[in-house]
């Protein structure tokens, strides 16, 4: 009965699919371009990659960015974890419906409006307690608070599905809430962890508008580095830099997808050898 | 807290193990509870705050709301200067107008998009849908600042669009893309698509399917199965999809910044050169207090339809 609408409908997905994947594709094939004007193909050359491994402020971004992108998102897991918890095993309690709303409002707050926020309260807090200084730390915790909302989320789809009453069985039978926890419900929900860190990791290592609010001087993120390189106009070294960083992303989110499915498929292979 | 406990009903005497199950809920919701309230909600206090301040020539740019005088009064200065300017300079109100008109029509043409898009996933096998998702969701992981850069390696005057048009003869002068509305428009839908596409496919993909073919039975056309049934419940995707769009949108900075022209002014970029070219703090905050209060109705709308889908 659908087999009229197929091939429209077909056309409509290739051609989105088309829009979402040329650009990149044309991208990472430029950087391999020898010739620095955009619109001659001047042979292929690995120029512009070996030029990036001289380039000072590009490493010292991408190490700062690293080092930001690895703090936040694995605070990000710990808060998000603990918020997901409770939204879903403790029905009622006072601050619920806040922290429903904080959760979930990172996800529609335009960044401009969260960045000058935070940055307004920093400055604050400077001025009364002598703590934070704009910079690292300062990023961080402002990328903790977005990725927080994150991983809240993906964690707390896993653990409704999660059974509970494994986690009672085992309380039954005499181990503590958090021993129960920590060898039922964890193991269950870890994949959750894994996408909800990775995530967090690849948003913190994007951010532009909330990083350059909150950082001070001296402090440049990798995003930072790129927006003010386009913004002044060409620079083939961007595209290099662009391809590693797509490629590289991209391949851990296949392969992380891959091995999650892979131990989701084994354990539900378990539980049905279990069952017999 | 323990102590309290212990006072006020001393015949029940607790044990350690009582007072965890009474109490230990608290362990897990304060940390992130607290971490949001001070790092997020708070921050908008602040912000309140200082967009009834003036500019002022010091570190940090603007003159104290609250300020504790030498004879020990508490001092309360407020300016609604900033807010009168925001009413009385039409660069404001334009540029908000503008931000919603764009927002709006590229929400509309990612849900045309979208749209059949979800719906051909969600009429695949099992195993194909899986490596359409994967392939939608790749591009939702990838930078999105590395995106934006990358459409405009396609649409700029000598790129790769101009480049073939021009190659086969379809134009005779390069089209000029880069700099104008059309591109702002290309970098919102590029950008955002699979936001949409993604609750749009989880609703999509539910839908029972034994509906549609009672309706073919009852001697339906498809494209009144299709309005009747598959679009109605299709809603909540619609609207999950078109709220991540929209709202994102209005407040989007890097796109018009990198894509558009000067007078492609939208209110994220407004506030942006507000704070980091003039440095008048005070306006940039009584700006984002106004793009705030404006929002508050397409969150409420987003948070309402959220909240309700996860309780269920």
């Amino acid at each position: 009965m659908f087999e009229r609408f197929s091939p429209l409908l077909f056309s409509i997905l290739c051609f989105g699919i088309a829009v979402l994947y040329i650009p990149i594709v044309v991208l990472i094939g430029y950087s391999f371009n020898a010739s620095e004007l955009v619109n001659v193909w001047g042979g292929f050359s690995t120029a512009w990659y070996t030029e990036l491994l001289h380039n000072r402020q590009i490493l010292n971004a991408a190490a700062l960015s690293l080092e930001v992108g690895v703090v936040a998102s694995t605070g990000a897991v710990i808060l998000g974890t603990l918020a997901a918890i409770a939204l879903t095993r403790y029905r009622k309690f006072r601050g619920r419906l806040l922290l429903t709303g904080m959760v979930n409002a990172p996800l529609v707050m335009p960044e401009v409006v969260t960045g000058i926020t935070q940055l307004l309260l920093f400055v604050s807090m400077l001025q009364f307690f002598g703590w934070p200084h704009r910079g690292f730390t300062t990023i961080v915790i402002a990328h903790i608070a977005f990725c927080t909302a994150y991983v809240t989320i993906t964690v707390q789809s896993r653990l409704m599905s999660a059974d509970r009453s494994l986690e009672e069985a085992a309380m039954d039978l005499g181990s503590g809430p958090v021993r129960a926890f920590c060898e039922i419900t964890l193991p269950i929900i870890a994949p959750a962890l894994a996408a909800g860190w990775l995530l967090s990791f690849t948003l913190s290592l994007d951010d532009l508008v909330i990083s350059s609010f909150v950082s001070g001087p001296g402090a440049s993120t990798l995003p930072m580095v790129i927006y003010s390189k386009v913004k002044l106009g060409l620079s083939p070294d961007v595209n290099a830099l662009a391809s590693i960083i797509i490629c590289v992303v991209g391949g851990c989110v296949i392969l992380a997808g891959y091995f999650m499915r892979r131990a989701d498929r084994r354990r539900q292979l378990e539980i049905q050898m279990a069952d017999r | 807290m323990n102590v309290g406990a212990e006072a006020l009903a001393p015949r029940h005497r607790r044990s350690g193990r009582e007072l965890m199950e009474r109490y230990g809920h608290w362990l897990i919701i304060l940390p992130p509870l607290l971490f949001l309230i001070i790092f997020f909600l708070i921050p908008f206090a602040f912000a309140l705050k200082i967009s009834f301040a003036e500019t002022a020539i010091r570190v940090p740019p603007y003159t104290d709301v609250l300020a504790i005088t030498s004879d020990k009064h508490i001092q309360l200065s407020l300016s609604l200067a900033n807010y009168k300017y925001l009413l009385t300079d039409e660069v404001y109100a334009v540029s908000y107008m503008y931000s919603l008109r764009t927002a709006f029509f590229s929400t509309l043409i990612c849900l045309l998009l979208g749209y059949p898009m979800a719906y051909a996933m969600s009429r695949s096998s099992k195993a194909t849908q899986n490596i359409l998702l994967l392939i939608i969701i790749l591009p939702f992981w990838t930078s999105f600042l590395l995106r934006v850069y990358a459409l405009e390696g396609i649409i700029r005057e000598n790129g790769l669009l101009n480049t073939a048009l021009l190659r086969f003869g379809l134009i005779d002068h390069p089209l000029k893309i880069m700099r104008t509305t059309l591109a702002v428009y290309l970098g919102i839908i590029y950008s955002y698509l699979p936001f949409m596409v993604l609750p749009l496919f989880a609703t999509l993909e539910k839908l029972d399917n034994t509906l549609l073919e009672a309706a073919a039975d009852l001697g339906n056309p498809p494209w009144r199965a299709f309005l009747d049934i598959t679009l109605p419940l299709s809603m909540p995707g619609v609207i999950a999809g078109s709220m991540l769009v929209f709202i994102p949108a209005i407040g989007e900075f890097v796109i018009p910044s990198l894509l558009g022209g000067p007078d492609n002014l939208m209110i994220g970029r407004v506030l942006w050169d507000e704070f980091f070219n003039n440095r008048d703090w005070p306006v940039a905050s009584a700006v984002a207090i106004a793009f705030l209060v404006l929002l508050v109705g397409p969150i409420a709308l987003y948070q309402h339809y959220n909240v309700k889908g996860m309780e269920v």
